[in-house]
């Protein structure tokens, strides 16, 4: 606590566009009462103090080289609290798009003959380098979501964010049915928790919040085989944001 | 006289970027500006990816000018795929890419720029001691992100745009509550050109090349020709004859250069180029900023940010009312006219010229795809005003030569996340 009593948070980027803590600010924006109760004490993108005696660490982005591992564990060391912030710190995201490819052939496709010069490995959650509270699902983020989470951090409560599918929210929208609509949607599959916003503006769902904890794929696949789809093309929407499940998915089964 | 400056994660910008200068006995031995922002890789991620797809990844490059890159992903399908708008279509994009101006420019101007000016490190102090401009701030920012909202859903990663036009469709009502927004903000655009014509930009004058694109009969935002202000004309398919990309390697960005040492592309360049275009209002504006092209002042790419907001807000206005005049109709995307096919889109985002061009196989399937970025395509320019801006505040005490040498990076709105993924169609 700082000597005003306000709990000390901090903002934290890696490989991400920003575009969550942009959704932070916003979020401030309509609820400015927030600044009355935490003590924002560094938040690079938008002021150039700098304070190191943070308790809750909100991260974004992915960890995509090792030299970024050892900012990590320091902000483990110091945060009482991690809390991942969006897909990209929680998932990968769309970071893990490149280990579709060898690393070496992405390397020379975007760097050429200079691929050496620049550190890159396998975009990783940051939870595959440090321990990690709690995450805020999304991509980005949804800003009601974030002031509910802070808010039962500051009460000591657990975040609530749903384990129940997209589809859920989507029906009290009373959206038509993306597959009713002729389109295949990852919406009965994903976490809900974003108010189905991607169906309520005619685009399918996804999965950028990931999976619910019981996913009934195999339901999943036969209504994805049945639209028409390819092994191929049910391969390709699971792996827009969730590349790095997936592959961890099919090495737990070997 | 010896200086050492080194910022290491320049604050707020978007992005990581380090500023490196050594001065040694008055003469200027280092001067850097290193992109430490790690590489990130989307023209491979978009490598097999459906086409359908490709907006939708591409914005999430950057957070801020997440429209942008979705329109310009956009663009780039729909000329290889024979692709033509309709006229709805093409308001309802311009609206919507109004909107990121809008957002991008009062963020980066109010909340990242004046901060410098009235001395302190943050938007944060202002809200006690100037809270009628940290309000209005805030009412701006919050019409510009309701305006994208309205269009497509949300103005970070942009939902309702897809190949061949839009998935949703915003309500008479919605517009026209805009519209009356719209018009009620004039007076807080007003009181922004009031408040950034009173501020004592530093003077620093250095010529370069500016680059941007130019239409006839419009301020060129979405589509165009490439001009430059040494008189290049060409077309977008002819864009590498312009950005000529190379590496070094204290920068995950690659740099360009055309007919001089270096190049700058965004607001300023886009003034420069198209001043003729804007909107009388902006014009208007920019005589209250002591603007007139070509300005060569860098520092002033964030008044004609300003100048932009003016233009972008009236240019709101009339949309809307051409909207709401011919009523909005429920349209399925355009239809795809060949496949496979290859197409360059080109777009002015806030902070300048961007590129996506893609190749589309006989699948559907993207097999090759470069983006050339805004910010790239500055750092070059901005090492070499920095070079030029040192020898004018070098006698200064260290801090206040660290603050010129931030606000000199600032001036240029660097987005370091875009940044950091270019490369060469093969």
């Amino acid at each position: 606590m700082s000597g005003n009593g306000k709990p000390k948070i901090a903002f934290f980027d890696f490989t991400s566009c920003e575009g969550c803590q942009l959704t932070v600010v916003d979020s401030l924006q309509d609820h400015p009462e927030l600044l009355n109760v935490v003590e924002i004490v560094q938040f690079r993108e938008a002021m150039t103090e700098k304070g190191e005696d943070y308790q809750i660490a909100f991260i974004e982005g992915s960890c995509t080289r090792e030299s970024d591992e050892a900012r990590l564990k320091k902000i483990r060391e110091q945060a009482a609290l991690v809390v991942a912030l969006g897909t990209c710190a929680h998932l990968s995201g769309v970071n893990s798009l490149k280990a579709l490819h060898p690393l070496d052939e992405v390397r020379r496709y975007v760097y050429g003959d200079k691929a050496d010069w620049y550190e890159t490995y396998d975009a990783r959650p940051i939870d595959a380098v440090i321990q990690v509270d709690y995450a805020i699902p999304g991509c980005p983020i949804d800003r009601n979501e974030f002031i509910a989470v802070v808010k039962a951090l500051l009460l000591g409560k657990k975040p609530p964010i749903p384990d129940y599918p997209v589809c859920v929210e989507c029906k009290l929208k009373e959206n038509v049915c993306m597959f009713t609509r002729g389109k295949v949607c990852l919406g009965p599959v994903t976490r809900a928790g974003c108010g189905a916003i991607c169906p309520s503006y005619g685009a399918s769902c996804e999965a950028c919040r990931g999976y619910i904890t019981n996913p009934n794929d195999n339901s999943m696949q036969e209504v994805l085989a049945k639209a028409g789809l390819s092994v191929e093309d049910i391969t390709s929407i699971y792996t827009m944001f969730t590349t790095y499940q997936v592959r961890e998915k099919l090495m737990q089964k070997g | 006289m010896n200086q050492r400056i080194d910022v290491h994660h320049v604050t707020r910008v978007e992005g990581h970027g380090n500023i490196v200068v050594e001065v040694e006995n008055g003469n200027l031995k280092t001067c850097r500006f290193d992109v430490v922002e790690t590489p990130r890789f989307f023209e491979a991620m978009l490598l097999g990816r459906p086409y359908l797809e490709a907006s939708h990844i591409t914005s999430r490059i950057c957070g801020i000018c997440a429209t942008g890159h979705a329109t310009a992903s956009l663009r780039a399908s729909e000329k290889a795929l024979g692709v033509e708008l309709s006229e709805q279509s093409w308001l309802l994009r311009k609206l919507t890419f109004h909107g990121e101006i809008l957002d991008s420019h009062i963020l980066h101007v109010y909340m990242l720029v004046a901060p410098d000016f009235l001395g302190v490190g943050s938007v944060i102090p202002l809200v006690s001691t100037h809270p009628d401009v940290v309000l209005r701030a805030l009412r701006m920012k919050k019409l510009s992100g309701d305006l994208c909202a309205a269009i497509t859903g949300r103005h970070t990663h942009p939902i309702a745009m897809t190949v061949g036009g839009f998935t949703h469709f915003p309500k008479m009502a919605e517009l026209e509550s805009l519209r009356q927004r719209l018009i009620e903000s004039r007076k807080d655009v007003e009181a922004t050109v009031e408040l950034f014509s009173k501020l004592p930009w530093p003077e620093f004058e250095r010529e370069t090349e500016y680059v941007s694109l130019n239409k006839a009969d419009e301020y060129a935002f979405i589509d165009g020709d490439i001009v430059t202000t040494d008189g290049v004309r060409v077309p977008p398919e002819r864009y590498k004859e312009v950005t000529n990309e190379f590496m070094v390697p204290h920068s995950t960005a690659k740099f360009t250069r055309n007919k001089r040492e270096s190049l700058m592309v965004g607001a300023l360049a886009r003034f420069n180029n198209n001043y003729d275009q804007l909107h009388p209002k902006a014009k208007e504006a920019a005589a209250a900023l002591g603007m007139k092209p070509k300005v060569t002042n860098t520092f002033l790419n964030s008044a004609a940010q300003v100048v932009e907001i003016v233009h972008s807000t009236e240019d709101s206005i009339q949309i809307i009312e051409k909207l709401l005049e011919r009523g909005i109709q429920h349209e399925d995307p355009a239809p795809v006219k060949r496949m496979p096919g290859e197409g360059v889109g080109v777009a002015e985002v806030p902070r300048g010229l961007l590129i996506h061009h893609y190749a589309i196989g006989e699948d559907g399937r993207i097999t090759a795809a470069n983006c050339i970025i805004p910010t790239n395509q500055n750092i070059n320019n901005l090492e070499h005003d920095m070079r030029a801006w040192v020898p004018k505040v070098m006698h200064k005490p260290q801090d206040a030569m660290r603050l010129d040498l931030e606000m000199l990076v600032r001036a240029y709105d660097p987005c370091i996340s875009c940044s950091v993924h270019v490369l060469t169609i093969k």
